[in-house]
């Protein structure tokens, strides 16, 4: 009887390969765990930071003024060249189109999410979904040669224009200093344009997940207790949702900050942060100015991600 | 380096198939790019000693592989009448591999990395591989067609170092000024003027926003080159060499154009379009462009301004470790035959390097070379990188610079 019991209780180690790892898995669940983590882990480790890390570094050597080669010594001179007049601009100029981008999407996204999120069922909330995805299934170049067409100084928008009568008015907003040019399609406004319609969806989807998180009776129990709509919509609505914005803000502005496409073809040829990475070390060879360049937006966003976290955008993806 | 230019010219059959691959291979290429340097520090130190021209011909070892400006090797896959592979393959067992390369930078990393035979190396990658013994010299006795190459070719400086040959010319081409007949009343600029300063232009309007320069710091040259001319008291001999005052005269001239400029141009298919819906009317081009839109029975002609223009020449340059140098031999012998010299320069807009190429060619057809340049040769002045260290000036401002600089200029600095 004993000799039973006891048999029971401690199973003897099965034969067979497979039967013995899973026995060894089973008593020492860390080692399934170890083998599971370590291909992604070190593929992210190895080849994602690891070359990361390798351009990086290469921020802290400088190039040689006479013969245009690498210097591998450790210096800080490339930095002060992002102070530079020229180069501080190209960041300015990105950081103030990554934050106008971000605004405009979020107070154009706001509604519909609203939309989608309170009245939409059934078929209509299918079709909203659609009407976001659909634009991220066709490819991005494709969309922007579309918009450059649209843009054009003889394209589709021009002709609308005209057939209202109202070029004076596109002419008045072209002819504004800074934001305007030739035509829409040279102009930062342009640009400015289709950055937005390119990242919205990624600021529709997280402000609706956001918003149909908030409690409807909230919304009612405000106004039961007298609050106009406005009331209610900065008092309760906008605190619960600003989670989700802030998530969605976190895609358009880094898409925007790092985007090197768009304004290429779309704009008046100053450059942008990922323009200028891609010029400094692909045609100039100045892989160290490049590298500087790059470590701005990873700053930026470092800061962004913290300020994020702080107001919770985390628990709202 | 500078090439960025042939770079795009030279992506752009892809380009037109696929952008999307033509984006998924740049960012490919970013992260080779990352590598470059550390590749260039090993190769320093591995690099091996100049080896003698080969003297005589032996059996193909049947492989050969080849760096070259995308789309410069073309086997038919893109359009099919466009094919000079196939034929080489089967004639002489060499079958071919081809590795692209986007910019000069890549193409001497490439040849510095090795394991490939040949590279068709643009005017500055050229004289650095040179220089770097990365490329061995020629015996053009074992390249039979070598006496059928355009005379002005067969010692031109960017291959031909102390009167020993690193190459075989491949093709060349001219930046042009390319104009819309309407806007210039059918009667073509003179001078490169319309593109450089505010004019009106014979349809009586301003060129203010009209007018188009390209987006690469090799075009300071090209205001150099109008400087060369405009202003004699700066003392311009080469625009790709440039003192500081120079320089600075230079960049002026570039700043004020930036006022007429509404969109500066490196993708030849955007340009085409600008020209097309954005009522641009003159701008520097290459024949490539001019052809297509005269294709489409688009408004447009070319001219050679009288201030003379900047240009490309390509050379088909054998590695010093090639493996296999015999069907390396045979690939610069075909390349030089008159077809596939036609079928490139058409495929291209280029100008072919052997004179016969140009009669009796089906894709180029009789007029195609004088269309793309073969008669201002003389007018060319050959892109170079310029460097710290220069022959005219003895000091003068190195491309780094150039690149910066250029960048101020355009975001209006």
């Amino acid at each position: 009887m004993s000799t039973a019991t006891s048999n029971s209780a401690v199973l003897e180690g099965r034969s067979g390969i497979t039967a013995r790892l899973s026995d060894l898995f089973w008593r020492r669940p860390n080692l399934l765990l170890i083998l599971m983590l370590s291909p992604p882990l070190l593929w992210l480790g190895i080849i994602y930071i690891g070359s990361l890390l390798s351009l990086l570094a290469q921020s802290f050597f400088s190039i040689d003024e006479f013969s245009g080669l690498i210097v591998y010594e450790f210096t800080l001179s490339t930095y002060k060249q992002l102070l530079l007049a020229s180069n501080f601009d190209i960041i300015l100029r990105t950081v103030a189109m990554a934050t106008l981008v971000t605004v405009a999407s979020a107070i154009i996204a706001f509604p519909i999410a609203y939309y989608a999120a309170r009245y939409a069922h059934g078929k209509w909330k299918a079709l909203f979904y659609l009407g976001v995805m659909l634009p991220l299934w066709s490819s991005y170049l494709v969309k922007i040669y579309a918009w450059k067409l649209i843009l054009a100084k003889e394209g589709i928008l021009t002709w609308g224009f005209e057939q209202l009568h109202l070029t004076w008015l596109l002419e008045g907003i072209l002819s504004l200093p800074v934001i305007g040019g030739n035509s829409l399609s040279v102009s930062y406004l342009g640009t400015f344009i289709v950055f937005v319609y390119i990242w919205l969806p990624y600021m529709i989807l997280p402000t609706q997940a956001a918003l149909e998180r908030v409690p409807s009776n909230l919304i009612e129990a405000a106004g039961d207790l007298g609050a106009t709509p406005n009331q209610t919509f900065r008092t309760v609505l906008l605190p619960l949702a600003l989670p989700g914005v802030i998530a969605g803000s976190i895609f358009t502005f880094s898409l925007t900050l790092g985007d090197y496409i768009i304004p290429q073809i779309i704009g008046s040829s100053r450059l942008f942060i990922g323009q200028a990475v891609y010029t400094q070390q692909g045609t100039a060879g100045n892989v160290p100015l490049a590298a500087a360049f790059s470590v701005v937006p990873i700053l930026i966003m470092a800061v962004y991600l913290w300020a994020a976290k702080k107001k919770g955008a985390f628990d709202a993806l | 380096m500078n090439l960025r230019k042939l770079r795009f010219f030279a992506t752009l059959p892809i380009e037109r198939n696929s952008y999307k691959n033509a984006k998924r291979e740049k960012t490919m290429k970013k992260l080779l790019k990352a590598c470059t340097g550390l590749v260039a520090v090993m190769s320093l130190a591995t690099q091996a000693v100049a080896a003698e021209a080969l003297k005589e011909l032996g059996k193909g070892e049947g492989e050969l592989s080849i760096v070259a400006w995308a789309g410069y090797i073309e086997r038919g896959e893109t359009d099919k009448n466009y094919d000079w592979v196939t034929d080489f393959e089967k004639e002489t067992g060499c079958k071919v591999t081809v590795k692209t390369a986007a910019t000069s930078d890549e193409m001497v990393a490439l040849m510095n990395e090795g394991g490939f035979d040949l590279v068709t190396a643009s005017g500055d990658a050229s004289l650095r591989l040179i220089a770097g013994k990365r490329v061995q010299p020629i015996n053009t006795d074992l390249i039979p067609s070598w006496k059928s190459l355009d005379e002005r070719l067969q010692n031109a400086p960017w291959h031909t170092v102390d009167g020993t040959h690193y190459g075989t010319p491949y093709v060349w081409g001219p930046n042009v000024l390319m104009y819309n007949t309407d806007a210039f009343k059918g009667e073509a600029p003179k001078s490169w003027k319309v593109v450089f300063e505010e004019t009106t232009l014979p349809d009586g309007k301003s060129n203010k926003g009209r007018v188009q320069a390209y987006d690469g710091p090799i075009y300071i040259a090209d205001a150099a080159l109008y400087l060369m001319a405009h202003k004699p008291e700066l003392g311009i001999k080469d625009p790709y060499e440039l003192n500081e005052d120079q320089y600075k005269a230079a960049l002026d001239l570039l700043r004020g154009q930036r006022e007429l400029v509404s969109r500066y141009w490196h993708d030849a298919m955007i340009q085409i379009d600008d020209f097309k819906n954005e009522g641009v009317v003159a701008t520097g081009s290459w024949p490539f462009q001019v052809n297509l839109l005269a294709a489409e029975k688009a408004k447009v002609a070319s001219t050679f301004p009288e201030e003379g223009v900047t240009g490309w020449a390509d050379t088909t340059m054998l590695h010093a470790d090639s493996e296999h140098p015999n069907c390396a031999y045979m690939w610069m012998e075909h390349s030089l035959k008159p077809k596939v010299q036609g079928d490139v320069a058409a495929w291209f807009g280029a100008v072919p390097s052997v004179p016969a190429a140009c009669k009796g060619n089906e894709l180029l057809g009789d007029a195609g070379c004088e269309t793309n340049g073969f008669g201002h040769f003389e007018q060319i002045k050959f892109w170079r990188t310029p460097k710290a260290k220069c022959e005219t000036q003895g000091e003068c401002v190195p491309y780094h610079r150039w690149v910066s600089d250029y960048i101020g200029v355009i975001g209006g600095r």
